[in-house]
């Protein structure tokens, strides 16, 4: 081995807790390749029934927003509140359209 | 000192014994692992399989100690049965009570042993674990539908195991094919025939090993030539721990499990 | 989860701002601390607070993954197939606990490789409870009560701390850890009620060498413990070690009654006035010295340690050799 010191991957873990539901992030671990880190996902995230399905991904597979952008991207939705149905007041006998 | 407990000579209670033991030995091996393996994921992943080996003994040992009430009237609790008896009255194939570096290289044990064992034993297990769905004794069936989900995971994970290191550097070449020249020998046991197996086999109880020797070889092959492992030859040795007879590792390790049960007599834990 | 408050690391001296944009930064990041805003990886946060960050939590991961080897040791000598199923299960969520923190550690900025390191080479501390050894089987059911006790009294207070990779880690942790008191107090109950005279001698006798140990996991005295008041800051830290450890020993006088044990300490006594129970002078230079490297089991954890990491290397080095050569295949194909 030339890289003897090599440190195996990190991968983001999602774990789907029931039928119907999202995958969700619940953690990271190391793996030499994604068949381990699909066993590994099952044996380190779901000892107590956590899940019934997962999903690795490597880390540095993922494109994250930049925290400083966070205003501009996240910010003008602030004041779109007729996209929530709460914003609109309809008669009673309707209200539960 | 609490003292051993006696077993009803029968062929099917015999049967279910070889079985759970496999379970617990195997368990009691891996356990040594617990904190000491090559990467922590793979340390997790050692300790899920020992527990469900425990969990299947255990399933195991309650339904060997009602078989013994039918057969005599003596009932035995799981740990009478997993911590009282002698060592002549183990039934496990003498594979998985050897140490977890049988040649005595490496604290706390050789990986390339450890995976290759598991995969030998989980690959007969759920051959076994198969068959005894079709059992007549229902209790049985039960636990084999359970167990047998447990075992293929085992299967999966130790198979991937041992072709990553066959075929990883020439390091851990070289050490796998060390690991199968330790253990293969003891393959020969797990598929002798005797009389225990043949009535399990007549009487619907569960299969004959000897006929399980087929897949399970054809399994291995498939998984050490994807490992790039050259299987060894089978010589005229061949174990007999399943006949009670082990070896000289079975001591130490009967000595180490029972050590409280032996030394505080009517104690409750 | 066995976290130890004890500033070991040498105070670090906050470095000099050195730009008004980084002064703006820092500001900001304060602003935000102060309002009770969690901080994300990739958010800006001073070089101190990485670094405390970086320090605590490894401290944290490594004393999960050395507090496996104590109780591990018991695992082949559980006295029934149900206690090593519970045994096992717990010592694998401190292995577990340990790769939840190492992750939190890691988005840092800091590889688990090289946080190993610095525990391998005894430059990084871990909880000096685990240099204590386990000598009977009452010793396994004493730490899930006392040290699991302890730590979950330190540990309840971080899900709330202000990074939060490493608050999620330890709401992981604290869902799992509820567990592991209640099965070592479970499995002392159960001797002190159901046992012999041998096992209740057998759990007095645990309960006394690990009592004061129990207490020395809180850290030095308020008085003593310079870090402190930048943690609270920080929220890093929320409660000080002494208002925890007054918490705990309220917590397991009751606990002692009810098991039917005696706590060591004569001095233990309730004081009305206080609303609090009194308890006698702690050996400090017994926590120093362990602390120190001159506990009863130091040098053998640490090269159980080393030795499995040692002995590991073959396999790590082959899975990324294999999982390299069918990459190229598959590039190739």
């Amino acid at each position: 081995m030339n890289q003897p010191a090599q440190e195996w991957p990190l991968w983001e873990v999602f774990v789907r807790a029931r039928a119907g539901l999202d995958h969700k992030h619940c953690g990271s671990l190391h793996a030499s390749d994604a068949k381990m880190a699909i066993q590994m996902a099952r044996d380190v995230y779901t000892r107590r029934q956590e899940g019934c399905s997962v999903w690795v991904v490597r880390a540095d597979h993922i494109t994250a927003s930049d925290p400083q952008n966070k205003e501009t991207y996240f910010d003008p939705a602030e004041d779109k509140v007729y996209r929530h149905p709460s914003f609109y007041r309809l008669p009673d006998a309707v209200d539960h359209m | 000192m609490q003292a051993s407990i006696s077993i009803h000579d029968s062929p099917e209670l015999r049967y279910v014994l070889r079985l759970a033991d496999t379970c617990l030995i195997l368990a009691q091996r891996l356990g040594q692992w617990c904190g000491h393996a090559p990467v922590l994921e793979e340390d997790i992943a050692l300790t899920n399989m020992a527990l469900d080996l425990i969990g299947q003994a255990r399933a195991l040992y309650t339904h060997a100690g009602d078989l013994h009430a039918t057969l005599n009237g003596v009932r035995y609790d799981e740990d009478q049965l997993a911590f009282l008896r002698d060592e002549r009255d183990y039934f496990n194939p003498t594979l998985v009570e050897l140490p977890n570096a049988l040649d005595g290289s490496a604290a706390p044990g050789d990986f390339a042993q450890t995976v290759l064992r598991n995969c030998m034993i989980a690959s007969l297990l759920v051959l076994v674990w198969t068959a005894l769905l079709r059992s007549n004794d229902k209790a049985l069936a039960a636990i084999a539908e359970k167990a047998i989900k447990e075992a293929r995971y085992h299967q999966q994970h130790y198979a991937d195991w041992v072709v990553r290191l066959g075929d990883g550097t020439d390091v851990s070449a070289k050490r796998m094919q060390h690991a199968l020249g330790l253990l293969w020998p003891y393959v020969s046991e797990l598929f002798v025939e005797d009389a225990i197996d043949r009535a399990a086999a007549t009487q619907g109880l569960g299969p004959a090993w000897s006929t399980l020797r087929a897949s399970w070889m054809s399994q291995m092959q498939s998984v050490l030539e994807a490992a790039q492992l050259q299987v060894p030859q089978l010589n005229a040795f061949c174990s007999t721990g399943r006949c009670g007879v082990h070896s000289e590792h079975m001591g130490f390790l009967l000595a180490e499990m029972q050590h409280l049960q032996r030394a505080y007599p009517g104690a409750v834990w | 989860m066995y976290t130890q408050a004890m500033d070991t690391a040498p105070k670090d001296a906050t470095p000099a701002v050195r730009s008004a944009d980084e002064a703006a930064l820092q500001t900001r990041f304060d602003a935000r601390i102060d309002a009770g805003e969690f901080i994300e990886a990739k958010d800006w946060m001073p070089a101190h607070y990485r670094k405390t960050l970086i320090r605590q939590i490894s401290q944290h991961a490594h004393s999960e993954i050395v507090g496996m080897l104590p109780e591990g040791n018991w695992i082949t000598r559980a006295p029934t197939l149900k206690r090593k199923a519970i045994l096992l299960a717990k010592v694998q969520d401190e292995g577990g606990h340990g790769l939840y923190l190492y992750a939190a550690a890691e988005t840092l900025g800091v590889s688990r490789d090289e946080l190993l390191e610095a525990l391998h080479s005894g430059q990084a501390k871990y909880s000096s409870i685990f240099n204590y050894p386990t000598l009977t089987w009452a010793d396994v059911g004493t730490i899930g009560w006392l040290v699991d006790g302890a730590a979950i009294m330190n540990q309840v207070p971080i899900c709330r701390c202000s990074y939060a990779p490493y608050a999620r880690a330890m709401i992981r942790i604290c869902r799992e850890e509820s567990f592991h008191q209640r099965q070592g107090f479970d499995a002392l109950l159960t001797m002190m009620q159901q046992g012999t005279d041998a096992q209740r001698a057998m759990v007095q006798d645990a309960v006394n060498r690990w009592w004061w140990p129990c207490l020395m996991m809180f850290g030095p005295p308020d008085d003593q413990s310079p870090n402190s008041a930048q943690g609270m800051r920080w929220g890093i830290k929320r409660i000080s070690n002494d208002e925890l450890r007054q918490k705990f020993v309220d917590a397991t006088v009751e606990q002692a009654r009810v098991l039917g044990v005696s706590l060591p300490d004569p001095a233990l006594q309730w004081n009305a006035a206080r609303g609090h129970w009194d308890f006698g002078a702690i050996d400090w230079s017994e926590f120093w010295q362990v602390v120190g490297g001159e506990g009863p089991c130091n040098r053998e954890r640490l090269s159980a340690r080393v030795n499995a990491w040692q002995a590991g290397a073959w396999v790590r080095e082959a899975a990324m050799a294999h999982a390299q050569k069918h990459t190229i295949q598959q590039e190739a194909a």
